[in-house]
């Protein structure tokens, strides 16, 4: 039984490709989890970081610094009577919020985490990450028609025209990346999401700097479409709260609602993580052609201990300033015992990581080579939703008629453009 | 990469598609039929799956789900009238129709059974991996002149539908 | 369970392709009546790849790619039309659209 579970653990393909159901099943279940975690987390450090960026507390009741906000929200959503309006199209209202969520969790089969740390590779794998995520939209587009009121159907209808027309963008831009692929010996490109982030292992260069500019150009493209395709600040007009409300969902409560908002989060990551895989060197670490050798990959094996250990200690740092009264005993000791299951993580990466270098047991670097990968993954995603709450702290919502024009006389000629200036430069480089 | 369980996967796709396509012309509700009318462009990616065409299965979900569809529904929500829900959904002839179709499901019925003998057992190998890059290469090689007459044909179908719905141009 | 054959898609393909032309020869509505097109379209697109997969070669793939490449077309222009004459006589039904009958 063991062994038959732990027999693929030696290989280095994705469980898709082997055929092994049941690594794929646990593939599944722990990326779901991770996600679904990462959204929790997400919530905190949004109202957080606007709070602290608008010089607010934000959430502060709930466990030490607001820590356990995200589960009373979640309880309060649960509990929350659940409302249908009485002239809604039942159907649909019930199923849209279920098709989001399908769209934006069904991307994650083929998001490369590492080599290996992928549910399935599929050869189509962008243009699948792509389709999938576009029929997000239908999702939003079923809620705000089947709601039966006004607010929400301008707001699905702002959000379907929004998506669909940076839709066009983004894919061009998706285009120019996967144009530098074929770049090599063979000349034949590779729409697989591994095979595009060893694309970019074998020629020492993130395409986020190849043929500088070009790369950078469709880089930033795409992440403005990113942002206009997610309905983010400074794009979220179809839930723009000045003007209609709440949008799409103004009619959704309890429930459905969360799950919208699961879906919106998913989809976030989702679109980051196509982000990192095209442009910024998937599971690469930072210059790992320019610093190589034994000693450098020692050095940043030591980044995933050492990050949680700064967790830790920022959380230790909260627990010695936390007022010395009776009422904030409890609350005291949460954040102690907090910083000190920080720390426990910490020390049992950076333990791996010194087990690895030290010791030539096979499944131990095997182990921590997964966990450089995906801690590497992981990091560069949570730059990005670092800049979507950025954003939405930063800059004032576009007016409707500039967001279309923007998508389609700015943005569409410039990757139009940058497209073929990189075919151009591709033919007479390689 | 083989499929796994075949024939179930095939019955599943292929009476999902069916589903869809019956609830597409019965419903009164247009919204009800562009949903079932996803569901059978879903399930029709999938068979397109199991024939070895993932690259036409991308296209199928990219172009009619997340493209086509969001303008059908899009166009129901700006021509939406509640009156249409409560009206006559077949016209006059529905008779004719109906009968016509029959024909053409007797002739269809008749064709396949008498040409049975014709198809081969078993399909073929197709290569699953260089998929779209052979698929590219006959777009740019074989079909060039193809290719660029459907962009063509694009923008002229931009250009009249612009030119259709604008009020003032 | 049987062995899954060319034949089996055709069946599918027929029966997608019935049910089309029964929503375009009886349905009113406009926007239902382009869905069924749509459903034939995709009938033969899947006999296409059906008969790609037969045959071993990719010709059939490619033609179907051209084929979404005309629904997408037909769709917008179809679409286009169908918002022009709304505007013009506030009717979506195809029986009501009787202008060249004069």
């Amino acid at each position: 039984m063991l062994n038959s579970l732990m027999s693929y653990l030696g290989s280095s393909v994705t469980p898709g490709e082997a055929g092994n159901q049941l690594w794929a099943l646990i593939y599944v279940l722990i990326i779901f989890t991770g996600v679904s975690v990462a959204v929790i987390a997400m919530n905190w450090l949004e109202r957080k970081a606007l709070a602290h960026f608008q010089v607010r507390l934000g959430p502060m009741r709930v466990g030490p610094h607001g820590l356990l906000q995200p589960i009373a929200d979640a309880v309060k959503l649960l509990l929350k009577e659940d409302i249908i309006p009485s002239e809604a199209d039942k159907f649909v209202f019930w199923i849209a919020p279920l098709i989001g969520l399908l769209a934006s969790f069904t991307v994650y089969t083929v998001v490369p985490f590492g080599p290996s740390q992928a549910v399935s590779d599929m050869n189509i794998g962008i243009l699948f990450m792509l389709g999938v995520s576009s029929l997000g939209v239908l999702g939003i587009v079923m809620a705000g028609w089947a709601s039966n009121s006004h607010y929400p159907l301008i707001g699905a209808l702002r959000s379907s025209a929004q998506m669909v027309s940076y839709e066009v963008a983004m894919g061009l831009a998706v285009v120019s990346a996967i144009l530098m692929t074929s770049l090599n010996q063979t000349g034949t490109g590779t729409l697989s999401m591994i095979g595009i982030v060893q694309a970019q292992q074998e020629q020492h260069v993130w395409f986020l700097f190849k043929f500088f500019p070009l790369g950078a150009i469709a880089f930033v493209i795409f992440a403005i479409a990113m942002v206009a395709e997610t309905n983010r600040a400074p794009f979220d007009l179809a839930e723009a709260e000045s003007e209609l409300t709440a949008g799409f969902h103004t009619e959704y409560s309890g429930l459905r609602w969360s799950l919208f908002m699961l879906a919106e989060y998913a989809a976030m990551i989702a679109v980051s993580s196509i982000a990192v895989a095209l442009w910024l060197g998937g599971w690469m670490r930072p210059f790992s052609h320019w610093l190589s050798g034994g000693a450098w990959d020692f050095v940043f094996s030591l980044f995933p201990g050492l990050t949680f250990l700064g967790l830790a200690a920022i959380a230790i740092r909260g627990t010695i300033r936390m007022p010395k009264h009776s009422l904030f005993r409890i609350q005291t000791i949460g954040l102690g015992a907090f910083a000190a299951v920080l720390s426990g993580i910490g020390l049992l990466l950076l333990g791996i990581a010194v087990g690895a270098r030290a010791g030539d047991h096979v499944a131990l670097a095997r182990s921590a080579d997964a966990l450089n990968n995906v801690y590497w993954f992981v990091m560069k995603i949570a730059v990005f939703m670092y800049m979507f709450i950025w954003y939405r702290a930063t800059w004032p919502r576009y007016r409707f008629d500039q967001l279309m024009s923007v998508g389609w006389k700015v943005m569409l000629p410039i990757s139009l453009g940058v497209l073929i200036v990189t075919a151009i430069v591709g033919v007479i480089v390689g | 990469m083989t499929p796994v369980a075949t024939p179930f996967f095939f019955y599943l796709l292929s009476g999902l598609a069916v589903l869809g396509g019956v609830l597409v012309i019965t419903r009164r509700n247009a919204v009800h039929s562009a949903l079932a009318l996803i569901l059978t462009l879903l399930a029709v990616a999938g068979l397109y799956l199991m024939l070895y065409a993932p690259f036409v299965a991308g296209v199928q979900i990219i172009v009619y789900a997340g493209g086509i569809m969001v303008l059908f529904l899009f166009v129901i929500m700006l021509v939406n009238i509640e009156r249409t829900v409560k009206e006559r959904q077949f016209n006059r002839i529905w008779p004719v129709g109906l009968a016509a179709s029959g024909a053409l499901l007797v002739l269809f019925v008749s064709v396949l059974v008498k040409g049975k003998a014709l198809f081969p057992e078993r399909g073929l190998p197709l290569p699953e991996a260089d998929n779209t890059q052979k698929i590219g290469e006959m777009l740019y090689g074989n079909y060039m002149f193809a290719f660029e007459i459907a962009s063509l044909l694009l923008l002229v179908a931009i250009l009249g539908a612009v030119i259709m719905t604008k009020k003032k141009i | 369970m049987l062995e899954i054959t060319t034949f089996h898609y055709l069946v599918v393909a027929a029966a997608l392709f019935v049910l089309g032309v029964i929503g375009v020869l009886t349905r009113r509505n406009v926007v239902v009546v382009l869905m069924s097109i749509e459903l034939i379209l995709n009938a033969v697109n899947l006999n296409l790849v059906a008969f790609s997969r037969m045959w071993g070669g990719l010709h059939g793939q490619v033609f179907a790619i051209f084929v979404v490449v005309d629904a997408a077309a037909e769709a917008a222009v179809g679409l286009g039309i169908l918002i022009a004459f709304f505007r013009n006589k506030e009717t979506i039904n195809v029986d009501e659209i009787d202008l060249l009958k004069w």
